[in-house]
């Protein structure tokens, strides 16, 4: 029992510098397994894919149109005769990209802002986090649509509307590990040895929120897959002919009931990594963060 | 009392707990026996596996432990032949557990009455009205004041002495054959645990229970238990009565724990403490003789061949040592005295000098304490003045919530004081640590309470040490990394060391690199908050001992705060008694510990639990908890609970400092004379001054 509390305590201190052990415990959750591995497979597909798909996502076949799964075109083809196949494999580029971008920019800015909220509190933290509160106070997709409105459709767009989106999200958590944090005994001889801010935030507080960082993190990358895949359903994300998956379930409405692979195919893939990333997520937190969300 | 059929018979009991490594038997071939109406004290280091005993004794073990051999008997009922349904019917009904923390036993969302009441429901199965009056009479006989109405509370609204109070009625409610518990008063203040011990006490003779009680405190275990059983490394190394063991001490493990308590008659200027050296060895890494012999004293070749059995030494008196017959020849453990022994009492130069500083706080926070400015002011510090001198130490005491904390980060800037003056050799600070300049910064340091949160868990621990050269002394790098390395050897901590994150790390060690980051700097004068609370005894030792040994060499002072009154008096030259934010009493260590003393002082010392059970200490017990800083009584701060209260002027008029000697003030309305003659010899007078070279 002891010694089972000891091990506890110390996985408590969560650390990215003991993957070891983590990765142990890893193997023991096979949904894990299994999120890395549709994880890395569209990674990899987004990555050397292009290279090697039958035909260009573009290359329109008339003759050819809504082609039910065959030999020649194995995922069929869609109302231009394109090879659905080839237009979700180079798709998968741009979901990762997108919505990867969009997750990189909320999680630097909103752990920025709740770096600094969290450590300065008074006045300056009240300001930020009533602010992110407005921003989540309103529905997502509504704001993301206003804002596309504004801004024109684009690829660039959609990054920056996911990036700000998140923000809120990411702030909140790191401010509130912040604030634990900031207690601790060890940022306190810190400051009694007269280091400055920016030693405390990045040395002493940012490498203990790492791994927080890293499950909020890929919590996010799924939300915004999704995001991105409904902007691009709505026509407000990146524009045709580019294969985005969301565009090409948004397209393959009309023609569901005639083909309905032209939807399947996209959506499946859409819903295949999401689930994925979702359970990656989990497993991260598992690896990272045993014992609770909130780390004690 | 030997006749009649133990209420616990545990025979030859090992327990297993399954893991990757393969099995580990934790707690190997225990034999224990507990007679109705005897408390059985188990103590033991962190790790040693009572705990483990404990949930064992009643099959309330985790998934991946199990019982590998051995026979647990109720009152003649075999628990290992019973089902999971049966065993939950004795659970509750026929054995209770008391845990140690008192916060977390209890449901915060159900009414105290409801929670004692339920438990009579399930087990005695009383209807809804009778169990309501039965928790009331259970809140009746734990002595709880005004049971109608804390029947309704919940537990935020009481302190954790009452909250350890309602877990015995929870726990007496069905009348136990045998009752557990963990540490129940480990996570109170001393007065408060004086006062639950006493009520233990009388309650289990009351209801003739048989009781576990384990501890990692001698102390507790002297004052309550009739048996005792002392536990190393899952086995048992001695038991027999309080008297036997105690007085006549038959395994050097037994003996090691008590040396390493610091006495309450006695400082590091007389004695230094005996540490146990090495560690507790882990369950798959056990020596092939005795367990003890690696860390043992009087360890021969023999003693390394082969494990010897807990046997008999005398009638009801066993130990698991071959070589006890020599130890009861050589007596007592005789504390070493210290090398070039008492030293002069000369007054240093003065170091720091604090006058009048108050803390206040206000309640709320953030915008809305914008609104509510001047409304609930927390008086945590109410105007302290206090001097200290170069290589002194100054201890302060005081029960948890007295201002003890809030006033040492005042002075060191980690709280901003609300008014008064500090000044350090001579110049005038700010309050804040971030306006004061690197050699002020410097002058001052601090060892935080908890080893666990003073080190960063991402940096190595070389590192830590070596920040506050960099930043401080503005050393080189080559001339930071034999500095660290000196600095490792300071504190005992080989070099391998340096490279270590803190999980890697005991709690023990990680105190050391604590210790040494703060003399890293070279201060004049440290803090050190509870710096030993959280360790073992045995590492207490240790650690106390490396603070005497540096402050000699290096001229420190030190501020020792801790609730922990004997490690107090066995370090500090000086000792300030602090109560609700003001200072009580001050003097020098001697004074302090002898009439005439505050009563507050007094109550305080008669609460300490000391290992030895010939000492009769005074019962002077204090009524209630301290009271709220944000709604001080009128007059002395202490009538309210005060036991030698005189009359109206207490509560009307502030308390006169007085004058006892040249090193020794009181405040108090009772006359010194007075004072003197009521405490007459003192409390702890009594205590036999064997092996200590006054």
């Amino acid at each position: 029992m002891e010694d089972g509390k000891n091990m506890i305590r110390q996985a408590g201190v969560s650390s990215l510098s003991k993957l070891q052990p983590a990765f142990r415990r890893l193997l023991r959750y096979p949904m894990t397994l299994i999120g890395f591995a549709i994880v890395f497979f569209f990674i990899f597909i987004a990555i050397f894919g292009p290279a090697l798909v039958p035909y260009q996502y573009t290359e329109q076949n008339l003759p050819n149109k809504l082609q039910p799964p065959s030999e020649e075109y194995i995922f069929g083809t869609d109302q231009f005769g394109r090879d659905i196949f080839s237009r979700v494999i180079v798709g998968s580029r741009d979901v990762l990209m997108v919505a990867g971008s969009g997750t990189v920019m909320a999680v630097f800015f909103g752990m920025l802002l709740g770096l600094v909220s969290g450590y300065r509190g008074g006045w300056l933290d009240e300001v930020i986090m009533r602010l992110m509160d407005v921003i989540l106070s309103i529905p997502p997709l509504l704001l993301a649509m206003v804002i596309l409105f504004s801004l024109g459709p684009s690829r660039l767009n959609v990054i920056i509307v996911v990036g700000f989106l998140y923000i809120p999200m990411v702030a909140r958590v790191v401010r509130s590990v912040v604030l634990d944090l900031k207690t601790r005994q060890f940022v306190e001889a810190a400051r009694l040895r007269g280091e400055g801010r920016f030693y405390i935030l990045f040395r002493e507080i940012l490498p203990n929120i790492m791994p927080h960082l890293a499950v909020e993190a890929s919590m996010r990358f799924s939300y915004s897959i999704f995001l991105v895949a409904s902007l691009g359903f709505l026509g407000l994300g990146v524009q045709p002919p580019s294969p985005d998956w969301g565009l090409m379930v948004g397209e393959a409405r009309t023609w569901f009931y005639q083909a309905r692979w032209v939807l399947f195919f996209p959506a499946g893939a859409i819903a295949l990594l999401v689930v994925g990333v979702g359970f990656m997520s989990d497993g991260l937190r598992r690896m990272l963060l045993p014992g609770g969300v909130s780390n004690e | 009392m030997n006749e009649q059929t133990p209420v616990l018979d545990v025979e030859d009991m090992t327990v297993t707990y399954r893991t990757e490594k393969g099995p580990l038997d934790t707690v190997r071939k225990v034999n224990f026996k507990i007679c109705a109406g005897e408390i059985y004290g188990l103590v033991g280091e962190s790790g040693s596996g009572k705990t483990t005993l404990a949930h064992a004794v009643v099959r309330y073990l985790p998934a991946n432990g199990f019982l590998r051999s051995g026979r647990i008997l109720l009152s003649g009922t075999d628990l290992m032949s019973l089902s999971k349904m049966e065993m939950r019917e004795i659970w509750g009904s026929r054995i209770s557990m008391v845990h140690q923390d008192p916060s977390s036993s209890i449901n915060p969302a159900i009414q105290i009455g409801e929670q004692i009441a339920e438990v009579a429901r399930a087990h005695l199965g009383f209807s809804r009205k009778e169990a309501r009056v039965k928790a009331i009479e259970m809140l009746n006989k734990v002595h709880m004041p005004d049971p109608e109405a804390v029947a309704r509370r919940y537990a935020h609204q009481l302190s954790g002495g009452m909250l350890q109070r309602v877990l015995i009625a929870t726990a007496l409610t069905t009348n136990p054959e045998l009752l557990i518990m963990d540490e129940p008063t480990t996570a109170l203040d001393v007065t408060t645990e004086a006062v639950i011990l006493d009520l233990i006490k009388d309650l289990m003779e009351e209801y003739n229970t048989a009781v576990l009680y384990i501890t990692h405190n001698l102390g507790v275990v002297a004052r309550i238990s009739n048996q005792v059983g002392v536990l190393y490394a899952g086995e048992i190394m001695e038991e027999g009565s309080i008297a036997q063991v105690f007085k006549n001490k038959l395994h050097p493990y037994t003996r090691g724990l008590l040396g390493c308590v610091p006495r309450v008659d006695a400082n590091k200027k007389d004695v230094s403490l005996k540490a146990i050296p090495g560690y507790i060895p882990r369950p798959d890494n056990l020596p092939r003789g005795c367990i003890f012999a690696p860390r043992c004293e009087l360890v021969e070749k023999a003693c390394t061949v082969e494990r010897p059995p807990l046997a008999k030494a005398e009638e009801g008196h066993l130990t698991a040592c071959r070589r006890f017959e020599e130890l009861k020849k050589i007596g007592d453990v005789v504390a070493d005295t210290r090398a070039g022994g008492t030293k002069e009492d000369k007054l240093g130069n003065l170091v720091l000098e604090a006058r009048n500083i108050k803390k206040y706080f206000t309640a709320a926070g953030g915008l809305s304490a914008f609104w509510q400015r001047g409304r609930s002011v927390i008086k945590a510090v109410d105007d302290i003045s206090i001097r200290m001198r170069r290589s002194f130490t100054m201890g302060i005491v005081g029960e948890s919530g007295c201002g003890k904390t809030t006033l040492a980060r005042c002075l060191i800037g980690l709280e901003e004081a609300t008014s008064g003056e500090i000044e350090l050799e001579g110049e005038l600070l700010p309050y804040s640590v971030a306006k004061r300049p690197p050699e002020i910064l410097k002058k001052m340091q601090m060892v935080f309470q908890n080893p666990d949160a003073s080190l960063n868990p991402q940096h190595p621990a070389g590192s830590s040490v070596a920040r506050p050269l960099i930043l401080l002394r503005n050393l080189s790098r080559k001339e930071v990394g034999d500095k660290v390395k000196e600095l490792f050897q300071a504190v005992n901590l080989p070099e391998e060391f340096i490279e270590r994150l803190p999980h890697e790390l005991s709690g023990g060690e990680k105190q050391r690199v604590a210790i040494a980051r703060a003399f890293a700097a070279d201060p004049a004068l440290m803090i050190c908050d509870e710096p030993i609370s959280s360790l073992d005894v045995s590492v207490q030792a240790s650690l106390m001992n490396l603070l005497v040994d540096l402050q000699e060499s290096r001229e420190t002072s030190y501020l020792f705060i801790s609730h922990d009154l004997a490690a107090v008096r066995h370090l500090s030259d000086w000792i300030a008694v602090v109560y609700l934010g003001r200072l009580w009493e001050i003097g020098s260590a001697e004074d302090v510990f002898v009439p005439p003393y505050h009563p507050y002082t007094e109550a305080l010392l008669s609460a300490i639990p000391i290992p030895d059970p010939d000492v009769k200490q005074e019962t002077i017990r204090l009524k209630g908890s301290v009271p709220s800083t944000m709604d001080i009584p009128s007059g002395c701060r202490f009538h309210t609970r005060c036991p030698r209260k005189i009359g109206a002027i207490c509560e009307q008029q502030e308390p006169p400092w007085q004058q006892h000697g040249n090193y020794h003030q009181i405040r108090c309305h009772i006359p010194i004379e007075e004072l003197l003659e009521k405490q007459g010899e003192g409390l702890l007078k009594k205590m036999p001054v064997e092996g200590v070279i006054n």
